[in-house]
């Protein structure tokens, strides 16, 4: 059986669903207090799937998943560099994104925990928002999203996830090394302004992966999509496969085949 | 480095700037604008961090780049503060008061801990740098309308210290004479302490000390007040009541709680009798509903004001039962107009935009964090609304049916759980039952509270948790008179003995009349069985809860407030619950003397169609609704939007709450407080109605629906304010109980006036929300309002009547009206019922109730919606023949109507279904791109393009914003 941590802490509120997404996904996903974690880092070594789902983890108060970026970064980090030095895999959604890239595991260019390259800014819009929006899914070594079909669909809830670079070099070397994995694009599937790229991401970036392709983040929310009845449209459209649960499957299909 | 630690009282500041755009600098600048402040372009946004402790200079360092600044998109600025004092400051510094919780500093603290800093003090601010200077008259609208709340936060002055101590208390006895007083001093005492007794009740709590022999504390003056206060006993819908030749005893029980009795409704799990009311979902969970009102804070600041409302009724969730799990929240708010002048604006009053914006943040900030999502609401606009803006917060819950039923027993532990107490929120009961004046935000806001939604997120996660390990027996939430009433109410049939000293405090200093009526957020108490008390404080530690045992229950039948050892309220329960007199007021109802105003014949209707798009209670308010997670806990299957770029208006939400299960609920919600201006009573019956028409449109079943009232009101010993209330709760009973549909919960919010500097006093229009909860086997057996194929029929089901009073075509032209749209109950719940079979039997592709702007603006929200265009003959509207103007029949509001797109195969079962029934196919849909719509003389008289009226209806409100 595929074991998935779904990190919980103060202020983490999608939980529930992206465990429900796993178990959908045919794994046996158990919810942690980052507490207990804390106390037991080993505990870890149970899981080959670690997720750091959405929310407002301590309130995003100082910015968005710094607080739990540290707390990670101070406590876990080495059972964390184990557990992907044996082949295992990290998402984060939204606020999990947001973790990932502030505690330095993405977009992890030379390797993880290192200092912070990029961020996820406020919004352009400088509000909340929460939108369904196109994606492309670019070529990458990224294990989440190998079959996902060329343009898909997903919700965006968030108000800091604008993905900006430090400088034009670490852009370069996204792009060169196929770190890329996900761009907010048009119903066509061209980039396009607001509100196609919900929050001014630089390139319409909505998500990464690290140079392994088995650590990703993404400002979407893939758990929100899961049944036919999540799409805004479902009344009046045939609908295949829905997108979302492509992610989590993909996800369960690489620890069963590679682990 | 280690030897050369700064000293104690060093501070350093660090301050945060943006190396790119400030999206929030730039909002902040439109705010100011809508303050009335012209000329500001540019503004520099820094946040303020101080920190002191054992801290060097590398320290700082390392905390600042690992922590308080981002190095991709921030830069940082740290400067030591040798004495602990600001040196100068610069522009606007907003810090927060000595003492008070920034829930920033919280989530430093922690950060601070895990990178191994133990032992230091942390505070917040920020730094507001215009490119102008204010005069002083502006720059305190500005401070005070936008930069902050003078309750929690002040503007830095050079020279102050930036860890400052806050005063503590010392304990003195409080006793305040009564006995023996004269009738003046009796009222005198309580206007002075803002206890909003009565003469009579003053003179009642006389000869109860009288016969005691003794004086009152304060402690136990301040828990009548709360717990003999409007808020909490509802006097006046309970009291007696005059009207004309008629006596009404208690208005409550006589007209909604007698619709719940009288149609006993096996799926009724629980109405009126818990913090929220229940209805039945399915074997294993029951659905709660509540909706709560937090007006009078949220006059006086908007974002507190809203966020504590959405907050609290959060926790009537939760302390339902024995905790129910919110899965979805409402909002419903009623403003003056967003483009109401300055110079109109009476003093002392926010301008609705400003409020607007700041209520929407509360909610959102709350809602958003809480993990709720927010997917049914409403917006009006009314000049009556400038002084009194209403703000309605509803909160949908699940719950166990194992979990319906609170035990409270003597010996069991009174654990208070959550935030700390502070002076937040006190009297916000008894303020409730004030009116406002112009120096209410002046001396007042010791009423408003201050929310912290991870806090109550904690609370939350805690108390499911340790409901579903059986942790404790009863649960209730801290709301409106703070622990009085909540331990009061709780331990009502019992008794108890309380600790105050034990009550974890924000800062030190409160007095124990303070602890007991602090409505500090996001605490519950729960009663728990002295064997479980260690899992439980073990269980809130795991998730960072504070639990405090701060008394028992008793079979005493007093009420023992203690402080440190010494007796600070000793009272009898009976007497404090049931010593109370019930009210006895007059209440007089004249016809208002309203008139049709003259409407101007139009050539054709479409500028008219267009302006009636864009009045801003039926343009868009998807500025608004973005801003809500409207999809969290991924149940939302309806959401607000709907149609091609899911832009369309949806009449209700539907969520599916547990996991694999098809099972659903549709919530949905009516207010239309202009017809109220004509007749109350046609006002609450068509609130009902459109919210059950809502409700019905996205495929809720009208005989599992259940409704909540939430009565916003005037003044109640003003006649003629109680009669428009009495003719509306009598409507109450009248259409309910003709829909065959249940009240399981409701709320009443009086004294909704305002005083202005002439002394006059303005009530708002009285205003009744009706929300509405039905529980349907199937959520995918639902529609939405945007027309799906071309070539459909387009049905419209109820009778359209000459009834335009109180419509938004009339107010276009200046007017009221008179006749305002009747409801004839028995046949609307057919039309209902048959509506319901026909969507659930798939018959039914798009289906939109008809409200504001009637037939013509729902037709082109259908069309817009759905990328479609459409063709309608309006001599084939059922009640054509009662018109001879178009446009009157094009906009009439009557109740009871709904247009339905219907395949042409499908045509025969569904007229089947409508037999009897005023039902007929006026039009189809069409791929052309424009509504297209046949007058009674069989000539053109509206040719609209669907874009057109789609950027109409999308742009006329947010360019107001």
């Amino acid at each position: 059986m595929i074991r998935v941590c779904v990190l919980f802490a103060a202020g983490i509120n999608c939980d529930e669903e992206t465990a429900y997404a796993f178990e959908l996904a045919g794994a046996c996903p158990e919810t942690v207090h980052i507490n207990r974690l804390k106390k037991k880092p080993a505990l870890l070594r149970n899981y080959q799937i670690f997720v750091i789902p959405g929310g407002f983890s301590y309130g995003d108060y100082i910015a968005s998943g710094r607080v739990l970026a540290n707390e990670i970064k101070h406590n876990l980090s080495e059972e964390i560099e184990r557990f992907l030095a044996e082949g295992k895999l990290i998402l984060g959604i939204c606020n999990g994104f947001q973790v990932l890239v502030k505690s330095g595991l993405l977009p992890a260019l030379e390797k993880p925990f290192e200092p912070q390259r990029v961020t996820l800014d406020t919004n352009d819009s400088a509000r909340y928002e929460d939108r369904w929006v196109y994606l492309r899914t670019e070529t990458t070594p990224c294990v989440f999203t190998r079959n996902l079909p060329e343009i898909v669909y997903l919700p965006v809830a968030h108000s800091e996830g604008k993905f900006i670079v430090d400088t034009p070099e670490t852009l370069r070397q996204l792009n060169a090394r196929g770190q890329i994995v996900l761009r907010y694009v048009n119903a066509r599937g061209e980039r396009a302004g607001y509100p196609d790229n919900p929050n001014g991401s630089v390139e319409g970036i909505a998500g990464i992966c690290d140079p392994t392709g088995r650590i990703f983040g993404l400002m979407p929310h893939p758990e929100r999509y899961t049944r036919r009845e999540h799409h805004p449209r479902w009344h009046r459209e045939n609908l295949t496969k829905p997108d979302g649960i492509v992610i989590f499957e993909n996800a369960v299909n690489y620890v069963q085949e590679n682990l | 480095m280690a030897g050369s630690k700064v000293r104690q009282n060093m501070v350093w500041e660090v301050e945060i700037t943006k190396k790119t755009p400030d999206p929030e600098a730039k909002a902040l600048i439109a705010d100011v604008k809508d303050l009335g402040l012209k000329k500001v372009s540019s503004l520099k946004i820094t946040r303020l961090w101080f920190l002191s402790g054992e801290l060097d200079e590398r320290d700082i360092q390392h905390i600042t780049d690992e922590l308080l600044c981002d190095p991709v998109n921030e830069q940082a600025r740290i400067t030591l503060l040798t004495d602990g004092r600001l040196k100068t400051v610069t522009g606007f510094e907003v810090l927060f008061n000595p003492g008070v919780m920034d829930p920033s500093v919280a989530s430093v603290l922690r950060a601070l801990t895990d990178m191994g800093y133990s032992g230091c003090s942390v505070r917040s601010g920020r730094r507001y740098e215009f490119n102008r200077e204010f005069s002083p008259a502006e720059q305190d609208r500005l401070v005070k309308g936008l930069l902050l709340n003078p309750l929690i936060q002040h503007l830095a002055q050079p020279g102050e210290m930036v860890f400052a101590r806050a005063r503590s208390y010392r304990f003195r006895p409080a006793v305040i004479r009564i006995t023996g007083v004269d009738d003046v001093r009796l009222a005198a005492i309580s206007r002075e302490r803002l206890l909003a007794l009565s003469l009579e009740e003053m003179q009642i709590l006389r000869r109860f000390y009288e016969e005691l022999g003794r004086e009152p504390t304060d402690v136990e003056l301040e828990t009548f007040a709360q717990t003999w206060s409007e808020h909490c006993q509802h006097k006046t819908f309970r009291g007696e009541i005059t009207f004309g030749a008629r006596q009404i005893n208690n208005l409550l029980k006589s007209t909604i709680m007698r619709v719940t009795e009288e149609l006993n409704l096996p799926w009724v799990l629980s109405a009126f009798h818990d913090n929220s009311g229940v209805i039945e979902f399915d074997e294993h969970y029951g659905i709660s509903f509540k909706v709560e009102t937090h007006n009078h804070p949220s006059a006086l600041e908007p974002y507190g004001g809203a966020a504590t409302g959405i907050g609290g009724v959060i926790r009537d969730c939760l302390g339902t039962g024995l905790g129910a799990k919110p899965v979805m929240n409402t909002d419903v708010f009623c403003f003056g107009y967003p483009g109401t002048p300055y110079e109109e604006l009476p003093p002392g009053v926010l301008h609705p935009r400003r409020v607007l914006k700041g209520v929407v943040s509360g909610v959102r900030d709350y809602g958003n964090r809480m993990g709720i999502p927010t997917a049914n609401g409403a917006v009006l606009f009314d000049d009556g609304f400038l002084t009194n803006p209403l703000v309605f917060c509803g909160t949908i819950g699940l719950i166990p049916r194992d979990c319906l039923r609170k035990e409270v027993r003597a010996g069991q532990a009174i654990v208070l759980l959550g935030g700390r107490t502070g002076r937040d929120g006190i009297h916000g009961v008894t303020f409730a039952s004030l009116e406002l004046d112009q120096d209410s935000a002046a001396f007042s806001s010791g009423a408003v509270q201050i929310g912290n939604p991870i806090e109550e997120k904690k609370l939350r996660d805690l108390v499911l948790t340790a409901r579903d390990r059986k942790l404790f027996s009863a649960i209730t939430d801290c709301g409106g008179g703070g622990l009085s009433s909540a331990v009061g109410e709780l331990a009502q049939g019992h008794g108890c003995e309380v600790w105050l000293e034990k009550v974890p405090l924000k800062y030190p200093g409160l007095t124990p009349a303070e602890i007991w009526v602090s409505e500090a957020q996001e605490r519950m108490v729960v009663f728990v069985e002295p064997g479980q008390v260690e899992s439980l404080l073990r269980l809130a530690k795991e998730h960072d809860v504070e639990a405090t045992v701060i008394g028992r229950v008793t079979d005493s039948g007093q009420l023992v407030v203690k402080y440190r050892e010494r007796v600070v309220a000793d009272l009898p329960m009976d007497f404090l619950h049931h010593g109370w007199r019930s009210v006895k007021r007059t209440a007089v109802w004249n016809r208002p003397d309203v008139s049709e105003p003259y409407v101007p014949e139009y050539q054709n209707l479409n500028e008219i169609t267009l302006k009636l798009l864009a009045s801003p209670n039926i343009a868009s308010k998807e500025w608004i609704t973005r801003q809500y997670d409207h999809e969290v806990q991924a149940g939302t299957i309806v959401k607000p939007f709907c149609g091609e770029h899911s832009t369309g208006p949806s009449d209700a939400a539907v969520i599916m709450p547990v996991r694999n299960s098809a099972r659903a609920c549709v919530i949905a919600c009516g207010i239309c407080p202009r017809y109220g201006m004509i007749d109350p009573y046609w006002m609450a019956a068509s609130a009902i109605d459109e919210a059950l028409r809502n409700c019905i449109a996205a495929g809720g079943d009208i005989e599992r629906t259940a409704i909540l009232d939430n009565f916003c009101w005037g003044s109640p010993e003003r006649p003629e304010q109680l009669g428009a209330l009495v003719r509306a709760a009598e409507a109450c009973y009248d259409i309910a109980r003709g829909f065959r549909v249940p009240f399981i919960s409701g709320k009443d919010s009086l004294y909704n006036e305002f005083r202005t500097a002439t002394g006059e006093t303005v009530p708002i229009p009285g205003t009744l929300l009706i929300s509405a909860v039905s529980v349907i086997p199937d959520g995918t057996k639902t529609v939405t309002a945007d027309f799906k194929r071309a070539g459909s029929l387009i049905y419209l089901l109820g009778d359209t009547l000459p009834e335009l009073g109180g419509s938004e075509y009339l107010r276009l032209h200046g007017g009221l009206g008179r006749d305002v749209p009747k409801v004839e109950p028995g046949r609307a719940r057919r039309l209902m019922r048959q509506l319901g079979r026909a969507i659930r039997a798939g018959l039914v592709l798009a289906c939109h109730d008809l409200s504001e702007g009637g037939l013509g603006v729902a037709v082109m929200e259908m069309a817009f919606a759905g990328g479609l265009g459409a063709r309608l003959d309006l001599r084939r509207v059922p009640g054509a023949q009662r018109f001879e103007r178009d446009d009157f029949l094009l906009f009439s509001e009557s109740n009871s109507r709904f247009l339905c797109e219907v395949r042409p195969e499908a045509r025969h079962h569904f007229e089947r279904l409508m037999r009897g029934l005023p039902v007929r196919a006026i039009g189809q849909t069409t791929r052309e791109l424009q509504v297209v719509i046949r007058g009674l003389q069989a000539t053109e008289v509206l040719r609209l393009a669907v874009a057109d009226a789609e950027r109409v209806w999308r742009q006329a409100l947010t360019a107001r914003l």
